[in-house]
């Protein structure tokens, strides 16, 4: 099992309703104690038992990294999901007892950088409100900016103005205040790194402008969590297990190895992070790559899946589990 | 000269070919030989535009050679001539404290001119990826002597002589970006006074 699989247990402490489709949840430590500490941009695996259904989900850490009492996460509600985040609106309350995983960081802020320019769309605000913490603890010098639909669903933006001041600039698709992004990329000092974490069409936006600009690759930083997309049906032979499985069409590949009882490794769930990266030992048929892992070569080889996200259509499909 | 990779270790610094690449401007840092790289880039497509956004700042190489003249006549918005790296250095690191993200950094030359160029880039907060090299001309190394710490330029022979602490050094190909050197070791440590004869393994 790999270190972000191990599980804490934790008590909720409090649930708010941050505004109507966000809630923010804060866990404490089962019994008592100290969490593990982490640093600004870890997420958390969340072990969810949804009426005998297992969903295991990412969140980012929001909560001040200086801070181990208790951990905070906040939960966009997503009516079209697989059902992760309505368990955690409707039936999460003060008082419960749940699992989580270890802090694992795929998002953190490179301390080698002179300045940390980070960009947030929406609910993306998440990793950034834990990095400002520590950055604001340890003079490093940065600068949000903050794109949400409206003023309501900023969910922290009035919050994150008060405590940094011009630090902060909000943007507001309804009132149409769009970002400059160009003027703001070709004007930041050189050794300044790039954050950014939000909708997907807004990460492809803004990395791709930055690469345009002359940005290195080596400065360029995002985070997206995908959940893992609804498919058709298929079935897989377990090479090293000797099982053959059947994976449901709102299941993952790695949710039906464990289902049936194969330690397979994870720690982001989302495709981001390449612990669950699988050999592929034979297959006849079309490869559905979801993943922000494996390169475009590898992908097109047919010889490795990541089963948190990816799919497959065909006759045969044989891996190394 | 042209380095060779053989039997080598994965972290000796490898360099690649120069390009042009997009961005609000182009910083080439070069030494000696170095110049020739910079003139067939803008011999090459895609470049010819660039020019007016270009600053060169050249030095001779460690062998003596000068192409300063040629580099000149190339017509860059900027042309700068060091007599060596130290002298360049603060010109540099004012340079890259007032630039933009954007800025394109080409390192050309030695490997000592190479290495100390990338270290002052990181210093400044640039990823040790974000800027194209390419070799040219000698291959003498810039090293760390271990045990003193300092520092030998364009040592030629293998083992050498410490210039600092008079020991005998054993040239590794272990490489540190953060002091833009390579590893020298002490070789006779056990066996004082059983030193193997020089070897000319740089030009």
């Amino acid at each position: 099992m790999s270190a972000g699989a191990q599980r804490l247990d934790v008590t909720v402490a409090e649930v708010v309703d941050v505004n109507p489709l966000i809630k923010r949840f804060r866990f404490v430590r089962t019994g008592g104690g100290a969490l593990p500490t982490f640093s600004g941009g870890s997420h958390i695996v969340v072990d969810m038992d949804d009426a005998g259904t297992r969903r295991l989900n990412p969140y980012s850490l929001m909560s001040d990294p200086g801070q181990t009492d208790s951990y905070m996460i906040s939960v966009r509600r997503d009516d079209n999901g697989r059902g992760g985040s309505l368990y955690m609106h409707r039936s999460v309350r003060p008082g419960m007892q749940m699992q989580i995983g270890w802090p694992v960081n795929l998002f953190p802020s490179d301390l080698r950088a002179k300045k940390h320019l980070m960009i947030a769309g929406g609910i993306g605000i998440t990793p950034f409100l834990a990095q400002m913490a520590q950055l604001d603890r340890i003079g490093g010098r940065f600068e949000l900016h903050y794109a949400a639909r409206n003023r309501t669903l900023g969910a922290y933006m009035d919050e994150l103005q008060t405590r940094y001041g011009a630090r902060v600039q909000t943007y507001l698709d309804e009132e149409g205040q769009a970002m400059d992004l160009k003027g703001l990329l070709t004007s930041q000092p050189f050794g300044t790194h790039l954050y950014v974490c939000g909708p997907k069409p807004m990460i492809g936006w803004v990395l791709d402008t930055a690469r345009t600009l002359g940005w290195p690759e080596g400065a360029l930083h995002s985070e997206e969590f995908l959940a893992p997309p609804v498919g058709q049906p298929f079935e897989v032979e377990l090479a090293r297990s000797g099982k053959t499985i059947r994976v449901g069409a709102a299941q993952s590949l790695l949710e039906a190895l464990e289902a049936a009882g194969v330690d397979a490794p994870y720690l982001c769930r989302g495709g981001a992070c390449g612990q669950c990266e699988t050999d592929v030992c034979e297959a006849d048929g079309t490869f559905e790559h979801n993943d922000h892992w494996l390169s475009d070569a590898e992908k097109a080889s047919g010889r490795k899946i990541m089963p948190c996200v990816s799919r497959f259509r065909g006759a045969r499909l044989v891996i190394d589990r | 000269m042209s380095l060779s990779y053989e039997g080598t270790i994965p972290s000796r610094p490898r360099y690649g070919q120069l390009t042009p690449r997009p961005g609000s401007g182009h910083l080439f840092v070069a030494d000696g030989e170095g110049a020739d790289a910079i003139l067939a880039l803008f011999a090459g497509p895609g470049a010819k535009g660039m020019l007016a956004t270009t600053q060169i700042v050249y030095m001779p190489g460690p062998t003596g050679t000068d192409k300063s003249a040629e580099l000149e006549k190339l017509g860059a918005d900027i042309f700068f001539r060091a007599p060596d790296y130290s002298t360049a250095q603060p010109r540099l690191k004012r340079l890259f404290g007032s630039a933009h993200m954007g800025l394109q950094l080409y390192l050309t030359g030695t490997e000592g001119l190479i290495g100390q160029a990338q270290r002052d880039a990181i210093e400044a907060g640039l990823p040790h990826t974000a800027m194209q090299t390419e070799h040219r001309g000698s291959t003498v190394r810039r090293v760390q002597c271990v045990h003193c710490k300092g520092i030998t330029e364009n040592v030629r022979t293998d083992p050498f002589v410490c210039s600092h602490c008079g020991l005998n050094l054993f040239v590794r190909d272990h490489y540190s970006r953060r002091l833009a050197a390579f590893q020298g070791v002490n070789i006779d440590a056990e066996d004082p006074g059983q030193v193997p004869p020089q070897v000319e393994r740089f030009a």
